[in-house]
C-alpha cells in the first residue's frame, strides 16, 4: 500500500482552476521531487495534502486512510473530518515552508518541542529532550536556546525541517524549502534533506534545485497547467523528456 | 483678570480628593473592561460564526452610539427593568461596557496582523484552533497591543469625567461642586485640566516602560 494517494484532486481559486486532476501514488521511504514553472500548481498540490488548501475535487489517502473527511458508507456523501480529526491527520505530514514560518518568540527548542508538547502530549522536559534529538539531526545542537532572528535563514530552515521531524510524521512536504535562502546558504539545507531520503523518509519536495532532484530523487514529476505532464526517474526525466513542455522548462532552467 | 489664589490653595486637597475617585473608578473599569475586552475579542476570533457575529454586533453598538448615552441606559434605564445600582457602580459598569468593546477591537486586531504563517506553520503539526491563539498568536500579539490599549486605558480615564452628569463625586463633579458655590471657573478648570494632564502623563509613561519590559525578538 503507498503511504500516499492521491487520487484526481482537484483545486480552483474562484474561476482560477489550479489544479485540473493530479493522482499520484507515493511508496514507503520513496522521494518524489516535482517541478515546474511557477503558477503550474506544485505548491497548491502540497498544500491540499495535508489540507491546509481544501481540494475542490479528489481524494488524498494516507496509508489507506481518506484525509480530510470520509465518504459516508452508502450514501456517498462527503463528511468533513471535524477540527479535532484533522489536525491530528495534519500532524502525520511533516510539512517546511519556504518562509520557514518559525515561532519568533519561541528559542529553537522550544519551537521543536511545542508540537510534541501541545499535540502529542509529552512532558515537557521529554519534548525538550526530543527537540535537542531533532536538532542534533540536522545539526544545530549547538544553537538550541537561539531564537529565530539569532540565526542565519539556512538554520532557520533546518529548524524548521526538525520541527516537522520531531512529530514523526508519515511522510515530508517540502515547498521550495530553498527558495527564500542566499545562495551560499542553500547546501546545507540540500545536504539535511539528502540524509532524510537516505535514511528512508518518504518526501514529496517542490524545488527548483535539480541538482536535488538528480541526486536524491527516485522519482521528478514535471507538472504544468495543473496536470502531471511527464513523469519518471531523474536520469529518464533530465536526460531525455520526451514533452515538449518539459524540454523546454529543463533548458530555461539551465540557462539560469 | 485676578486670579483667587485662596480658592486655588484650597482647592488642590479637595480636588485630589475627587482624583482618588476618578483614580478608583478608572482602575476598576479598566480590569473589568481589560478582562471582558479580551474575552470578547476571543470571541471575535472564536470559530463559531454566531459568537463572532455576536461580538461585532455588540462593538458595532457600542461604536455607533455616544458614551453619555450608554451612561444614561446603565443609570436611568436599566433601573426600569429591575437593574439598579448606585452612580459609582452604574458609572464603572458603563465604562467597562466601553472599553470592553474597543480593547476587543484592539485583541482582534493584534492577532490578525500577525502573519498567516505563523497559523499555517502551527497547523501544519496538528495544533487545534485554541492553541495556535494561545500558544502562537496572542504571545506575538500581546507587545503590539500595548499602544492601543494605552489609549484606550487614555480615554477612559478621559471619559471618567462624563460620570459627573450621574453625581460621581469624582474629580470633575468635585471641582463643579466648588465652582458653584464660589464661581471660580477659571481657577477650577484650569486646575482640572492640569490634573488630567499629569495623570495621563504619568499613564504614558508608564506604558511605554511596559513597552520596552516586554519581549522583542
Amino acid at each position: 500500500m503507498p503511504v500516499i494517494r492521491v487520487e484526481d484532486l482537484r483545486k480552483s481559486f474562484g474561476e482560477n482552476c489550479v489544479l485540473r486532476g493530479v493522482s499520484i501514488d507515493v511508496a514507503a521511504g520513496e522521494t518524489v521531487v516535482i517541478i515546474g514553472a511557477s503558477g503550474s500548481g506544485k505548491t497548491t498540490l502540497l498544500r491540499c495534502l495535508n489540507r491546509l488548501e481544501e481540494p475542490s475535487g479528489g481524494a488524498v489517502w494516507l496509508d489507506g486512510t481518506s484525509v480530510g473527511g470520509s465518504l459516508a458508507e452508502g450514501s456517498g456523501v462527503w463528511r468533513p473530518a471535524s477540527e479535532k480529526q484533522a489536525a491530528a491527520q495534519r500532524s502525520q505530514f511533516g510539512f517546511v515552508f519556504q518562509r520557514f514560518n518559525l515561532f519568533p518568540h519561541l528559542t529553537a527548542r522550544d519551537n521543536v518541542a511545542i508540537g510534541p508538547e501541545k499535540v502529542r502530549g509529552m512532558s515537557r522536559a521529554e519534548a525538550r529532550a526530543l527537540a535537542d534529538i531533532e536538532l542534533t539531526k540536522v545539526h544545530l545542537g549547538q544553537h538550541a536556546d537561539k531564537r529565530p532572528a539569532q540565526l542565519s535563514g539556512g538554520q532557520q530552515q533546518r529548524v524548521a525541517i526538525a520541527r516537522a521531524l520531531a512529530m514523526k510524521p508519515r511522510v515530508m512536504l517540502f515547498d521550495e524549502p530553498t527558495s527564500a535562502l542566499d545562495p551560499e546558504l542553500v547546501q546545507e539545507v540540500l545536504d539535511v534533506m539528502k540524509e532524510l531520503a537516505q535514511g528512508g523518509m518518504t518526501m514529496v519536495v517542490v524545488t527548483h534545485e535539480m541538482s536535488f532532484a538528480r541526486d536524491a530523487a527516485d522519482r521528478v514529476i514535471y507538472m504544468e497547467d495543473g496536470v502531471i505532464a511527464e513523469e519518471g526517474p531523474p536520469t529518464q526525466l533530465f536526460g531525455s523528456p520526451q514533452t515538449e513542455g518539459a524540454r523546454r522548462f529543463l533548458r530555461h532552467l539551465s540557462h539560469d | 483678570m485676578n486670579i483667587d489664589w485662596e480658592i486655588v490653595r484650597e482647592s488642590i486637597p479637595l480636588l485630589a480628593e475627587g482624583l482618588v475617585v476618578t483614580l478608583q473608578i478608572s482602575a476598576v473599569s479598566a480590569v473589568l473592561g481589560l478582562i471582558l475586552g479580551v474575552i470578547l475579542g476571543l470571541g471575535a476570533l472564536s470559530r463559531s460564526r454566531l459568537i463572532r457575529w455576536l461580538v461585532l454586533a455588540y462593538v458595532d453598538f457600542i461604536r455607533g452610539t455616544p458614551l453619555l448615552i450608554q451612561i444614561f441606559l446603565v443609570f436611568f434605564a436599566l433601573p426600569m427593568i429591575g437593574i439598579r445600582f448606585d452612580e459609582f457602580w452604574a458609572g464603572v459598569i458603563a465604562l467597562s461596557l466601553n472599553a470592553a468593546a474597543f480593547v476587543a477591537e484592539v485583541v482582534r486586531g493584534g492577532v490578525g496582523s500577525i502573519e498567516r504563517g505563523q497559523t499555517e506553520a502551527s497547523m501544519a503539526i496538528g495544533m487545534r484552533h485554541r492553541q495556535i491563539l494561545v500558544h502562537i498568536l496572542l504571545p506575538q500579539a500581546y507587545r503590539q497591543m500595548v499602544p492601543p490599549l494605552t489609549n484606550e486605558l487614555i480615554s477612559l480615564v478621559k471619559n471618567s469625567s462624563l460620570l459627573s452628569v450621574i453625581s460621581v463625586y469624582e474629580i470633575t463633579r468635585a471641582g463643579q461642586a466648588i465652582i458653584s458655590v464660589n464661581f471660580v471657573p477659571f481657577e477650577i478648570y484650569t486646575l482640572l485640566a492640569l490634573y488630567y494632564y499629569v495623570l495621563i502623563k504619568a499613564i504614558s509613561w508608564l506604558s511605554a516602560r511596559i513597552e520596552r519590559k516586554l519581549p522583542a525578538w
